[in-house]
């Protein structure tokens, strides 16, 4: 973009000329104004998540000029005449009084916890395009790393706001929670204590989760996502590969007007959708579950969809506990508790140095991958998520047997096999699948698009007509690039002494990595083509020199 | 009309045509399932002039099988003498009995028998060893009942199974707790005093008749209250509403997604021109 695509509006330059003779900002906000963002549907996911922690601050701000933090005993008596002269918590009864008495309360709380829903399911699309397009890999490592403990603290400030209500549901989730700080050894019990100021439930938690959730964890939260803004903004957004993107420059729009505009744009389609979902779908009626009580518990008590996959580790697990010179170990809650999430979270954190160290690949990559031309990492993405999806379908098997008629023990033994055999398979197969798709790339390479017209030659042959790939599909499909080999697990140099990257069993173990890493249909060069045949309008030579490099051979 | 029917024919092709259809094609096949398929069959309990010695011909006819000749039970199925005749109210009243099928559970099916007839086996199992009684109207009356309290018993003693909500849940061995929308008001109360399938009796030593109508009230009126939040995705918590956030949510913002992302065709293949 030149300057003069820079237009700025003179009431704006009026504005900044004053603050400008002051701060001296004006070349900085010259570069903001220019950045150049790419385009891509999938950029914008992790922009839902942001936007959506934007709309949780508004509304939770409204919550909490009415939400009364407290356990203290009250009967109640209010327009939800249904439970007029129940004992409750000051904390149920003022989310009654919000849902029933405030002035679009209701629908405040609602557009909050579907707010709150609609960020994690955000958060994690936003990782999954991430992950899948390589997108974390250096120099962005860190950046990735604050995504998961992004991802982490929005569990947790979840976890914490649907507890405060005080409701049957969440006092259910705030007893396993206690349960699972017990279950950690050794300290597990203080934990349990501290947190809980004494026994459960207890008087002290709810106000305590109030100041965690309103103040501690969302300051971490805005935090973080200020770095994490601030780091993509400094590395710049990776761009799809696309025609005419390298790795040197950064095609798109500049953030004044059009990523500015958009970004706009975008938070009301965001807002207006979740006032539309939250007119219209009820979220969390804890009136019907009632106010808390320790001796009651409902059937389908069910966590929001982000901890599921700790409540199907839990619903899965043997009771199985050890007991040690007076001391238990309760595996049947330990292991749920830190077993999966820390696979899933411990493996997402070490993957991207786990892929350089496998590929040698300590290049800067701004270009994304197309997972199909990284089918290991594919292969591991699907897994992961067959993996966590068995887990977030068997924290829901009750309601699974019940609807769809399957005795409930089935679910819970197909899940405690699936656990372990659906992620392995979906590795394999997804493998397969990228393979597949590889090769299908690789005949476009070298073949062209058939285009459905079948020629007869004089002399009697048939010869299917396909055209070349136009430019903007070739530097798509032509856009892999395959890890360079490391020596094979155990090899020789010619001397008979193994490579040095080789040696030992680490060595052998990077070996084993790379060649799976490095497993790839290459174009098989002979298939030239009968593309030459349809006269498309791109020459050769010109084709060539657009894709150079590793793939400009099959062309020629 | 020529020329709409051209129009369609020249958008047959459209990447939208085959969506469109599958999805028109749906909604027709709703609707016709919507129009053919007959409503619920309802009963009312028969309270009136039971016979016992019809209901012992019609016992004969339909339930010794698996009940035996004098109801002492077989094999097949428990003995009736002093299951009372609130048990058979409640069983055929929901058209659980006559079963089905031998499975896991009896389940709520269509009546086969008239309210008359049901009050005749009833009179008949009642003649044979006494049990729980039909109750009248008085005892499942829920004017003047006390919700609050209701909500207080049904929480402690019947959500764990059926539901905050009353919307039901699974239990083990294929069993479930049945939801309690179409329940009548005598069948709760029915329920309760005889304990069908898995459930547990709450006599009126656990649970007083008066606490019985609290119960009951609280149950009839949850369920035909409003959801003041919107449409109830079922009643059935946090599983609907993580699959709404997920498909409605997201799946509706990538779309909208898709489209502020779009460029023009003739942008996108600049090479060729337009």
């Amino acid at each position: 973009m030149s300057d003069d695509a820079v237009k700025i509006p003179g009431a704006l330059s009026g504005v900044g000329g004053w603050l400008d003779d002051r701060f001296h900002g004006a070349r900085g906000v010259r570069v903001l104004m220019k950045k150049v963002f790419p385009d891509h549907w999938s950029f914008m996911l992790g922009e839902i998540a942001l936007w959506s922690f934007v709309i949780l601050l508004l509304t939770g701000t409204f919550l909490a000029l009415f939400f009364v933090p407290s356990t203290t005993d009250i009967v109640y008596h209010g327009s939800y005449t249904k439970l007029n002269g129940i004992h409750m918590s000051e904390a149920y009864a003022s989310t009654l009084r919000i849902s029933f008495d405030i002035r679009g309360g209701l629908l405040i709380r609602q557009i909050h916890h579907w707010a709150a829903n609609l960020f994690m399911v955000a958060i994690c699309a936003h990782m999954l395009r991430v992950f899948f397009t390589g997108a974390y890999r250096k120099p962005r490592e860190v950046n990735w790393l604050i995504g998961i403990v992004l991802f982490t603290l929005g569990m947790l400030e979840g976890l914490f706001g649907y507890s405060l209500p005080d409701d049957q549901l969440s006092g259910a989730g705030l007893r396993i929670f206690e349960g699972v700080l017990q279950g950690i050894p050794i300290v597990g019990t203080y934990l349990a204590y501290f947190l809980f100021g004494g026994a459960f439930p207890g008087s002290a938690i709810v106000p305590r989760m109030y100041i965690i959730h309103v103040l501690l964890i969302p300051g971490l939260i805005l935090a973080l996502i200020s770095a994490h803004l601030f780091i993509m903004f400094h590395q710049k957004h990776t761009q799809m590969p696309l025609h005419g993107n390298t790795e040197k420059n950064v095609v798109g729009q500049p953030f004044w007007p059009y990523f500015m505009l958009k970004g706009q744009a975008w938070f009301f389609f965001i807002f207006g959708a979740l006032v539309v979902l939250s007119t219209f779908a009820q979220i969390n009626p804890v009136w019907l579950y009632g106010p808390y009580t320790p001796l009651a518990i409902s059937s389908a008590s069910q966590p929001d969809w982000y901890m599921g996959l700790l409540e199907g580790a839990l619903r899965i697990m043997p009771a199985w506990e050890i007991n040690f010179l007076g001391h238990t170990l309760s595996l049947s809650v330990l292991i749920p508790f830190a077993v999966p999430l820390g696979l899933i979270f411990t493996g997402a954190a070490l993957w991207p140095f786990f892929e350089a160290w496998a590929t040698g690949d300590k290049a800067e990559h701004h270009v994304n991958d197309r997972p199909r031309n990284a089918p290991v990492r594919t292969g591991i993405g699907v897994a992961a998520i067959s993996f966590y999806g068995v887990l977030w379908a068997e924290g829901a098997n009750d309601v699974f047997a019940d609807k769809l008629q399957i005795p409930l023990y089935t679910i819970t033994w197909i899940a405690r096999f699936a656990v372990f055999l659906v992620p392995i398979g979906a590795y394999f197969v997804t493998k397969r699948i990228c393979l597949g798709l590889q090769r299908k790339d690789a005949e476009l390479l070298t073949h062209g698009v058939e285009i459905g017209v079948i020629r007869q030659l004089p002399h009697g042959e048939f010869i299917e007509e396909a055209r070349r790939l136009t430019d903007e599909e070739h530097a798509v499909v032509a856009s892999k690039r395959i890890p360079a080999a490391l020596p094979g697990p155990g090899k020789l140099d010619p001397n008979g002494i193994p490579e040095p990257a080789g040696r030992g069993p680490v060595g052998w173990a990077r070996g084993v990595a790379n060649r799976a890493f490095t497993e790839s249909i290459v174009p098989d060069g002979h298939g030239n083509g009968h593309g030459e045949h349809n006269g498309h309008a791109v020459a050769d030579g010109e084709h060539a020199a657009i894709t150079g490099g590793d793939s400009g051979d099959h062309h020629g | 009309m020529g020329y709409r029917v051209s129009s369609i024919i020249a958008r047959r092709r459209h990447p939208a045509a085959g969506y469109a259809a599958i999805a028109g094609g749906l909604v027709l096949a709703g609707a016709l399932y919507g129009a053919l398929a007959g409503g619920p069959a309802s009963a009312a309990p028969g309270q009136s002039s039971a016979s016992p010695a019809n209901g012992r011909s019609l016992f004969i006819q339909s339930c010794a099988t698996c009940h035996g000749i004098n109801a002492q039970g077989t094999s097949q199925a428990p003995s009736l003498i002093g299951a009372g005749a609130a048990a058979v109210d409640f069983q055929m009243s929901t058209g659980r009995m006559p079963a089905k099928e031998p499975g896991a559970e009896n389940t709520r099916k269509p009546v086969t028998f008239s309210p008359q007839q049901i009050a005749d086996i009833a009179a008949w199992i009642q003649s044979l060893g006494g049990g729980p009684t039909i109750p009248d109207a008085t005892q499942v009356s829920t004017s003047g009942a006390d919700t609050a309290l209701g909500e207080e018993l049904f929480s402690t003693n019947c959500a764990q199974c059926h539901n905050a909500g009353g919307s039901g849940g699974a239990l083990t061995y294929g069993k479930s707790a049945p939801s309690l929308v179409a329940s009548t008001p005598t069948q709760i109360y029915e329920a309760m005093v005889t304990g069908p399938e898995a459930m547990p009796v709450f006599g009126d030593g656990t649970i007083t008749p008066d606490e019985k109508r609290a119960i009951i009230a609280y149950i009839t009126q949850t369920r035909t209250e409003a959801n003041p939040g919107g449409f109830s995705l079922g009643r059935t918590g946090t599983v609907t509403e993580g699959i709404v956030a997920w498909l409605a949510g997201l799946g509706f913002l990538v779309l909208i997604a898709m489209w502020l992302t779009a460029k023009r065709k003739d942008m996108r293949i600049g090479g060729e021109g337009s």
